[in-house]
């Protein structure tokens, strides 16, 4: 490698890591364990925590069925199916939001006909999951149909032509192979879920302690309705810690399964 | 002889029942006693600028009904809260900063016209003590200077915007902000050299900001209506409260933050 690639480098690795460390040096320590243990902070950081695993969870129930789609189609396909799980990937999450609340807002598409059994999504913590699940399935999938496609159909053939049926090919065979995309695929969905907040904005709102999420508390205390701009400068920190964890958890756990 | 008696009494209930129109559950309870059986939750819409006001005239309120539980007030821009409202969330009460916002939210069939019950002016946040010597609405014009204020959906961008058209003063603005606290915060935090805010926000924020006057600033005065939306969990509750912020209590409250009336 040539050594003047170390100067971009740097600057690159500058640009992602400074504006953190100015928010750490901003941060005003002392007063951190107040903000964020106050009732409010626990209380979005509790919704967060919730919502992001729920939505993690429909996520590997919905993914991993459409993941193993996409990788066992050829051709036409697999190429609209992989560009459609792209879409909420590249549009910006308020795209989202609007496309969620025209599905299944009180004026949406579903969502006369659901207010008319009495049921009501928008700006509920179901609204809050949904937007969840809409950002962060993308990933999963990606995650899982890589691992299905580097591991090939070679184990499964085999194993049909043992006799297994398809379901049991599916449990012993196809999900174990996948399961390091799938492990990586379910802890970037819960980090993606962890993080929403365009989405969740539009199509859930922002009523503390019904669909206050972390994203949406630090929004709020940085323009000051309620709270205090230090509070969202905590509950920043507080939102990085968690991120950063996730994503070791990731690494140590894809390292393991390297050895 | 004596089997016919209650015979007859069950004839004559039903028989009132038919007459009045009335139905088993509906209790004939004296309407006096009835805000004290308030009870359930309680969820609120209000402006951003009514944050300080409404979560003393809520706290105020539940200690007048006890059983009653307000749950923590959704305070955003207006027109955001509008919105939210039109596409479906639920709420009882919503309090605008305006008479347009909660005309979109009556116009969508959610809600009566609502009344009016407070009144506010816009001032120019600046830092503590003026430092760059900010005096009319025209200073704000002077490059150089980064100001902030609402969007024209907005309650207070909208009168923002009426009084800058009026001085004849062509503002490009830093950012339009969704709600008023949003431009006193980048005041606060010293974003902005200025912001176009409520007198009651310059007011609540205490020595963090000061504020300077507008020539013809009642101008472009807000009215604040407050409404019980018509699909209300706890329309008792909701009415109790619209009835409440416009008591005299509620009034001491609204006048002590700086609120204008109505």
């Amino acid at each position: 490698m040539p050594v003047w690639l170390w100067i971009p480098a740097g600057l690159g690795a500058l640009v992602l890591t400074l504006p953190f460390a100015a928010l750490l040096i901003r941060l005003d320590w002392a007063a951190v364990p107040a903000a964020v243990s106050s009732p409010e902070a626990l209380q979005a950081l509790g919704l967060s925590l919730s919502t992001a695993a729920l939505a993690t969870a429909v996520c590997v129930l919905l993914g991993v069925p459409l993941a193993l789609v996409i990788a066992r189609s050829t051709g036409p396909l697999a190429a609209v199916l992989r560009t459609l799980t792209t879409l909420p990937l590249v549009l910006p999450p308020l795209v989202g939001g609007i496309a969620l609340l025209s599905l299944l807002g009180r004026n949406g598409l579903f969502g006369g006909a659901l207010g008319v059994l009495g049921i009501r999504i928008p700006f509920t913590t179901a609204a809050v999951v949904i937007a969840q699940v809409f950002v962060a399935l993308p990933f999963l999938v990606i995650s899982v149909e890589g691992a299905l496609r580097a591991v090939g159909t070679g184990h499964e053939s085999v194993a049909a032509s043992l006799g297994a049926r398809p379901l049991t090919v599916f449990r012993r065979v196809t999900l174990p192979l996948a399961a390091p995309g799938l492990v990586a695929g379910a802890v970037l969905c819960f980090a993606r879920a962890m993080g929403e907040f365009g989405a969740t904005a539009l199509f859930a709102g922002n009523a503390p302690g019904v669909t206050r999420t972390m994203p949406l508390a630090i929004y709020t205390a940085f323009n000051g309705a309620g709270v205090r701009e230090d509070t969202a400068i905590a509950l920043s920190l507080l939102l990085i810690v968690v991120a950063v964890a996730v994503l070791l958890l990731m690494r140590g756990w894809r390292a393991d399964a390297v050895r | 002889m004596s089997a016919i008696r209650p015979l007859a009494a069950v004839v004559l209930t039903i028989g009132l029942f038919a007459a009045t129109g009335c139905t088993a559950s509906a209790p004939a309870e004296p309407t006096a006693t009835a805000s004290d059986e308030l009870s359930g939750e309680l969820t609120i819409f209000a402006a951003a600028s009514l944050s300080q006001a409404f979560d003393e005239l809520a706290a105020d309120f539940e200690r007048l009904h006890p059983d009653l539980d307000v749950r923590p007030i959704s305070y955003d821009g207006s027109s955001v809260l509008a919105t939210q409202l039109i596409e479906g969330a639920q709420a009882d009460v919503f309090a605008s900063a305006d008479e347009k916002n909660l005309a979109k939210v009556a116009d969508a069939g959610l809600a009566d016209a609502g009344e009016p019950f407070a009144t506010n002016v816009l001032q120019i946040a600046v830092a503590p003590g003026n430092p760059k010597g900010i005096e009319t609405l025209a200073d704000l014009a002077h490059p150089g200077l980064t100001v902030f204020v609402c969007a024209a959906e907005v309650p207070c961008g909208s009168a923002a915007r009426t009084l800058l058209d009026t001085a004849g003063v062509a503002l490009t603005p830093a950012s339009e902000e969704q709600n008023v606290t949003a431009v006193l915060s980048k005041v606060r935090s010293g974003e902005a050299d200025a912001g176009l805010v409520y007198a009651t926000d310059v007011r609540a924020a205490g020595d963090a900001v000061t504020g300077v006057d507008i020539e013809g600033a009642d101008a472009a005065t807000n009215v604040y209506p407050i409404v019980e939306l018509a699909g209300a969990q706890n329309p008792d509750a909701a009415q109790a409260f619209v009835a409440f912020v416009q008591s005299d209590a509620g009034r001491k409250v609204l006048e002590r933050l700086g609120f204008g009336a109505p």
